[in-house]
C-alpha cells in the first residue's frame, strides 16, 4: 500500500483486530475478531476450529466404554461430570441400576471437581483482572483436591474413574477423612478469596453493571451454567432433573438477578459454598455395597436415541447418543455449554470498552477444546 | 536436585546427553562459554501458549506448590518477543499449525521448544481415526525436550525443563545449533 493512502484514524472511524488465537485472556486458542471504534468494542465475532479435533467422529469408531476417555479431554477441567454424562446415559439406556455407593461416591467427586474447577476460574478470572496473586492462592487450595483424586484414581485432572456400571475401583480407604479435611479446610480459606479479590473496589467498579444480560435473552441464547444463573435463569440440572446422588442431598439453587459479569462471579463463589454442603451431607452416608454393577464384555446398546444431560462447571452438559444395535454409537452429539456460553459474547460487550471484554469473557469461563469438540 | 523417586546419580547419568557432548565435536567450553550457558539456561522464560489439557498442567507447574521459579523459569511471557521457551501444551490442529510455526519464528534467538503431552509429541489419542490433528508437533518445528504423558504431571515438566537447563549447559557459541 502507498504510504500516501495510508490515513491517520479518527474517532469515528472502526478497525479491526485479531485478539487471539494465543492470547492470554482467551484461555486457549479462541479467537476473536474485534471491531473497535476508539476502545469501544462495535463487532465481537469469535472465530472456532483451532482446538477442533473431531472427537464426536472418533466416537463413531469407539466402543461406548472407550468413548468415555475423550469425554474428560473435551472439558478437562470437569473431567469426572463428563465422563459420568456417557456412563449414565449408556446405563439409562441398558437399564441397568448402579449400586448406591456409585451413586453417592459419583456426586462428591463431581462437587469436588466442580469446586476445583471454580477454583481454577478465580485464578484465571483475576488475572484477567489484572490481580495475579488470586493465581497462587487459588491454585494453593486445587492442589488440595487433586490430592484427593490422585488417591482416589491415580490421575490429577483426567480422571476416567467412571465405567459403565459403577466405578472403576473401590475408593480408597483415605477418602472421606482427606475429603472431610478439605472442606474444613476450604471453609477457613474461601472467605480469603472474598477479601482478596470480592470486595476489591477496583475489581467492583470493573465487573459491576458491565456485560448486562438479561433473562428472555439468556433463555434465548441457551445460556446455562453459572452465567444463564446470574440472568436469573433457573437451569442447574441438578435441581430439575436430578441424577445419581443429587435427590438424596439439600441444596439451593444460586439464583441473581443482575445479570452482570460481577454476578456471575457471586454465582460460582457462591456454588463452592453450596458444593461443600452437598459433599458434607453426602460424604459420612456412603452407603457399604458393590463400587460397580457387571456389564458385558462388549457393550451393545438398544437400536434407539438416547439422552443425558448433566450439570458440568460451566453449564449443561449433554450427550445424544444414535444406535444401531452396534457396539459402537452410530452417531454420538455433545451438547457443549461452553459452545452456547459464546454465543452471547457479542451481545454482551458491545458498548463497552475492550478491557470490559476480556472481563466477560473471563466471567463466562471458556474451555476452549469444549467449544470446539 | 528435586526429583524424590529418582537418585541423584540417575539424575546425573544420562546417555544421551554424554553422546550429544561428543557428537559436538570440537567442544571447547571456555570461560566466557560457561557464563553465557549459565546464564541462559536459568532464566528460561516460557511463552503463555497452552492448547488443551496440558496448560492447565503448566498453570499447576507454575503455582504454589511446583514453583517453576525456582528454575529460572520466572515468568510466563505473553509475547513471543520476549520468551524463550515455547512449552507446546496440547494437541496442535492443522489449523494452529501455521499460527504456532509462526510464534516460533516470531521467538528470539536462542529459542527453544518443549512439547509436551501425548498429542504434542505424536498427535496422542487423536493420532487414529482424527482427521484434523498434526500428528507431532516436530512436523511443524524442531523439538528440544519431549515429555511424555496426558497430561504429564506437573514434575514431569519440571524434569523436562531441568533436561533442557542441562542441554543449554552443553551449547557453544563456537557452533550454531543444529536444528535451529
Amino acid at each position: 500500500m502507498d504510504a500516501e493512502k495510508i490515513q491517520p484514524l479518527t474517532e469515528e472511524q472502526e478497525f479491526s483486530i485479531n485478539m487471539g488465537p494465543q492470547h492470554p485472556s482467551t484461555h486457549g486458542v479462541l479467537r476473536l475478531m474485534l471491531k473497535l471504534q476508539g476502545e469501544m468494542v462495535r463487532e465481537v465475532k469469535p472465530q472456532l476450529g483451532y482446538i477442533h479435533r473431531g472427537i464426536e467422529k472418533m466416537c463413531e469408531k469407539l466402543t461406548y466404554p472407550q468413548t468415555i476417555h475423550l469425554t474428560d479431554r473435551l472439558d478437562y477441567l470437569s473431567a469426572h461430570i463428563l465422563n459420568e454424562s456417557v456412563c449414565l446415559a449408556v446405563e439409562n439406556a441398558l437399564e441397568v441400576e448402579v449400586p448406591d455407593r456409585v451413586k453417592y461416591v459419583r456426586t462428591i467427586i463431581d462437587e469436588l471437581n466442580r469446586i476445583a474447577s471454580h477454583q481454577l476460574w478465580w485464578c484465571a478470572f483475576g488475572m484477567d483482572l489484572g490481580a495475579l496473586t488470586t493465581f497462587f492462592y487459588g491454585l494453593r487450595d486445587r492442589e488440595k483436591i487433586l490430592d484427593i483424586f490422585e488417591e482416589t484414581c491415580g490421575a490429577r485432572l483426567l480422571l476416567s474413574y467412571n465405567v459403565p456400571g459403577g466405578l472403576m475401583f473401590d475408593i480408597h480407604p483415605n477418602f472421606q477423612k482427606r475429603t472431610k479435611d478439605f472442606i474444613k479446610y476450604f471453609r477457613k480459606k474461601l472467605p480469603e478469596y472474598d477479601a482478596l479479590l470480592t470486595g476489591n473496589p477496583i475489581m467492583q467498579e470493573r465487573t459491576k453493571g458491565i456485560g448486562y444480560f438479561s433473562k428472555e435473552d439468556a433463555i434465548n441464547f441457551g445460556l446455562s451454567g453459572p452465567p444463564g444463573r446470574a440472568s436469573g435463569f433457573s437451569c442447574d440440572v441438578r435441581v430439575h432433573q436430578p441424577y445419581s446422588a443429587y435427590p438424596f442431598a439439600k441444596f439451593k439453587e444460586i439464583l441473581y438477578t443482575e445479570g452482570d459479569t460481577f454476578h456471575r462471579y457471586k454465582v460460582r463463589i457462591d456454588e463452592m459454598w453450596e458444593s461443600m454442603n452437598i459433599i458434607e451431607q453426602l460424604i459420612d452416608n456412603i452407603p457399604e455395597g458393590d463400587f460397580a454393577v457387571k456389564m458385558k464384555p462388549v457393550i451393545k446398546l438398544p437400536e434407539g436415541e438416547y439422552y443425558q444431560r448433566v450439570e458440568a462447571a460451566r453449564g449443561e452438559f449433554g450427550v445424544y447418543i444414535v444406535s444401531d444395535g452396534n457396539k459402537n454409537p452410530y452417531r454420538m452429539k455433545f451438547r457443549s455449554p461452553n459452545f452456547c456460553n459464546l454465543a452471547p459474547l457479542h451481545k454482551m460487550s458491545v458498548g463497552y470498552k475492550i478491557a470490559d471484554l476480556v472481563a466477560i469473557s473471563g466471567s463466562l469461563d471458556f474451555v476452549v477444546p469444549d467449544m470446539d469438540r | 536436585m528435586g526429583i524424590k523417586s529418582m537418585k541423584d546419580q540417575d539424575f546425573r547419568d544420562n546417555e544421551t546427553l554424554d553422546l550429544f557432548k561428543k557428537e559436538g565435536g570440537n567442544f571447547l567450553l571456555s570461560t566466557v562459554d560457561a557464563l553465557i550457558d549459565w546464564g541462559r539456561s536459568n532464566s528460561i522464560w516460557p511463552l503463555t501458549f497452552a492448547t488443551a489439557c496440558c496448560g492447565i498442567e503448566m498453570m499447576a507447574a507454575g503455582a504454589s506448590r511446583h514453583d517453576f521459579a525456582r528454575f529460572g523459569i520466572e515468568v510466563y511471557r505473553a509475547s513471543p518477543r520476549q520468551a524463550d521457551v515455547i512449552v507446546v501444551a496440547g494437541t496442535i490442529t492443522n489449523k494452529m499449525a501455521p499460527v504456532l510455526k509462526r510464534l516460533y519464528d516470531q521467538m528470539a534467538e536462542p529459542k527453544y521448544v518443549i512439547a509436551m503431552g501425548a498429542c504434542a509429541i505424536s498427535g496422542g489419542p487423536f493420532y487414529y481415526n482424527s482427521y484434523h490433528v498434526v500428528k507431532g508437533v516436530d512436523h511443524v518445528v524442531p523439538v528440544d525436550v519431549y515429555i511424555p504423558g496426558c497430561p504429564p504431571r506437573p514434575e514431569a515438566l519440571l524434569y523436562g525443563v531441568m533436561q533442557l537447563q542441562r542441554k543449554i549447559k552443553l551449547e557453544t557459541i563456537a557452533k550454531k545449533r543444529s536444528n535451529a
